[in-house]
């Protein structure tokens, strides 16, 4: 894109300067609009799977319901509890608002269309995830209440807990890519089995770290089974409960952001990105963009399933399961992949 | 020009946080800043082209270390007055500190205008920045080959050390009762309930 703008007779620095600025605006404002589509979709398929017909009054299909409850939203009042560390209470959404947005900057949409391509795009992406606690843990400290402290702590926890078993099925990936950059990794699944399927998952020795992959990235953006920490049953509504109005708006943005990214992150790291399913010249003609998307939302269907059909784990399970279950499977697959890539001579 | 003006900013935020870690009341506000502080030291990095250190820095202290900071900050009750009041005796011990402080400062400074020292390693070679090889491989070529032995050995230190930590603070506690998961899973319906057609006005046998 900087050369496009250069085209229009600006030097290189103002050109890329403006292209960089597009391009957050290009990512960002669809996102917005996905976030606002993709609430309204999920609460369709909850309503499907309860056989009740869900939002359906606002706009046809009931379509404009989130768009309905933003501007509710936008016209409540803003509460903030006179107990509560002022400064921090309103920082808290906005953190997890920009973190769940920043994470997009690297991944590819389609080939070559990425904001940022740098080296570390896999590391940058677990930076910027593990920074999407501060806004939990924050909101929770900072509301000087009881159950969202409560909260605060569970998610602390969980979210450590589960990095761990993320880093290590991530190097799995990274070992057999051989890189680090996202679309490195993207570039490598092209005709992964026998030259026709581009997908990792179909490798029978990722297809376990891709499963275990979907669970931790679950449990990494609190959703069900492992919503522990807004268990409305225990905690009230968790770290939101103090909330309302727009800081709590800005959390359901930042949430469903981070819902899709993760959503994103198994799409590209174990089912091709942006590639069509089989290495096939007419699937090409459908552009990666929409290949990419429908990856996207096969993952957010799946997300959806579990959240209606899955019961809470107890904290002690959720526990278990990081430390007693992922982190030796995880662990052992470092060994398994590396040594069956030395064996083969698969960077000889 | 961008440069500059990124390092500028990254420098002199990364010392107004650090000193901030120190001025603010609240212990919880320290660690906040703490974290502002490596977030934008990695920054710093970034500006030098070692991305792989910056990455680093914000997983392993934005990501983990202040995470558990802040985890064990939020739950202790702290009393301002109680913090205050020991703010005189500690001023000798201090001091003493800062000056120490001060002294080896002084001292690396003038040592490394002196020269630098050469240590037990031979010199063979450094990982160099450049655009064409990723930092990630330069690093790991230079660890993996030249430093093999030395990167391991501070890897089994670090194996020792967290099954030391382990040892010295895990006691088998007596009396508590642990779930048994395999048995919660294969427990049935039919072994924990029944259904019974009670006769009106007779109690039931549990």
């Amino acid at each position: 894109m900087t050369s496009f703008f250069q085209n229009l007779g600006m030097n290189y620095e103002a050109a890329w300067f403006t292209a960089t600025i597009a391009g957050i605006l290009l990512i960002a404002l669809p996102l917005m609009l996905a976030v606002a589509l993709i609430i309204y979709s999920e609460r369709k398929l909850w309503a499907a799977f309860a056989l009740r017909r869900g939002p359906n009054v606002v706009g046809p299909f009931g379509i404009l319901q989130s768009f309905a409850d933003g501007l509710k939203v936008f016209l409540q009042e803003t509460i903030i509890p006179s107990a509560s560390n002022r400064g921090l209470f309103l920082i808290a959404p906005i953190i997890t608002f920009t973190v769940a947005l920043m994470a997009w900057a690297v991944i590819p949409f389609a080939d070559g269309v990425v904001l940022s391509n740098i080296n570390v795009g896999l590391l940058y992406i677990l930076a910027i995830s593990s920074l999407g606690v501060y806004g939990v843990v924050i909101a929770g400290w900072a509301s000087n209440s009881k159950y969202p402290f409560y909260s605060a702590m569970r998610a602390a926890a969980q979210m450590i807990s589960y990095e761990v078993s993320i880093g290590f099925i991530l190097i799995c990936v990274v070992l057999w890519a051989g890189t680090f950059n996202i679309s490195g990794i993207v570039e490598d699944q092209r005709g992964h089995i026998f030259g026709v399927i581009n997908a990792y998952a179909f490798n029978p020795l990722l297809f376990p770290i891709a499963v275990m992959f979907l669970i931790s990235s679950m449990a990494e953006t609190a959703r069900a089974p492992f919503d522990l920490t807004e268990a409305e049953s225990e905690l009230v509504a968790g770290y939101q409960t103090e909330y309302s109005s727009m800081a709590f708006a800005l959390f359901w943005l930042g949430e469903y952001a981070n819902v899709l990214l993760m959503c994103a992150l198994n799409a590209i790291l174990f089912w091709g990105g942006y590639l069509p399913p089989v290495e096939w010249a007419p699937l090409y003609v459908v552009p990666g963009i929409i290949w990419f998307f429908a990856k996207i939302l096969l993952m957010f269907f799946i997300f959806a399933w579990v959240k209606a059909t899955v019961p809470r784990y107890r904290y002690d399970q959720l526990m278990r399961l990081g430390w007693k279950i992922f982190l030796p499977i995880s662990l052992f697959w470092v060994f398994l992949v590396s040594g069956y890539l030395m064996f083969t001579g698969h960077f000889a | 020009m961008i440069q500059l003006i990124s390092f500028y900013l990254f420098a002199s935020i990364v010392i107004a946080a650090a000193a901030m870690v120190i001025f603010a009341r609240n212990p919880v506000h320290s660690v906040l800043w703490l974290i502002v502080a490596f977030f934008n030291a990695a920054g710093l990095m970034v500006l030098i082209g070692a991305e792989f250190i910056a990455m680093l820095l914000v997983i392993v202290y934005v990501g983990a270390v202040a995470v558990l900071f802040l985890f064990v900050v939020m739950m202790l009750d702290i009393d301002f007055a109680e913090l205050r009041a020991g703010f005189v005796k500690n001023v000798p011990l201090g001091i003493l500190l800062a000056v120490v402080l001060v002294a080896e400062l002084v001292l690396g400074i003038g040592a490394y205008q002196a020269g630098a020292v050469k240590l037990g390693t031979p010199d063979v070679g450094v990982a160099t920045a450049s655009a064409a090889v990723p930092n990630i491989e330069a690093i790991g070529g230079l660890l993996y080959s030249k430093y093999v032995f030395l990167f391991e050995t501070a890897g089994l230190i670090l194996l020792v050390a967290m099954v030391g930590a382990i040892v010295l603070t895990h006691r088998r506690s007596h009396g508590t009762r642990g779930q048994n998961i395999s048995s919660q899973v294969q427990r049935r319906p039919e072994d924990a309930t029944r259904n019974v057609n009670q006769p009106i006005g007779q109690g039931i046998e549990l």
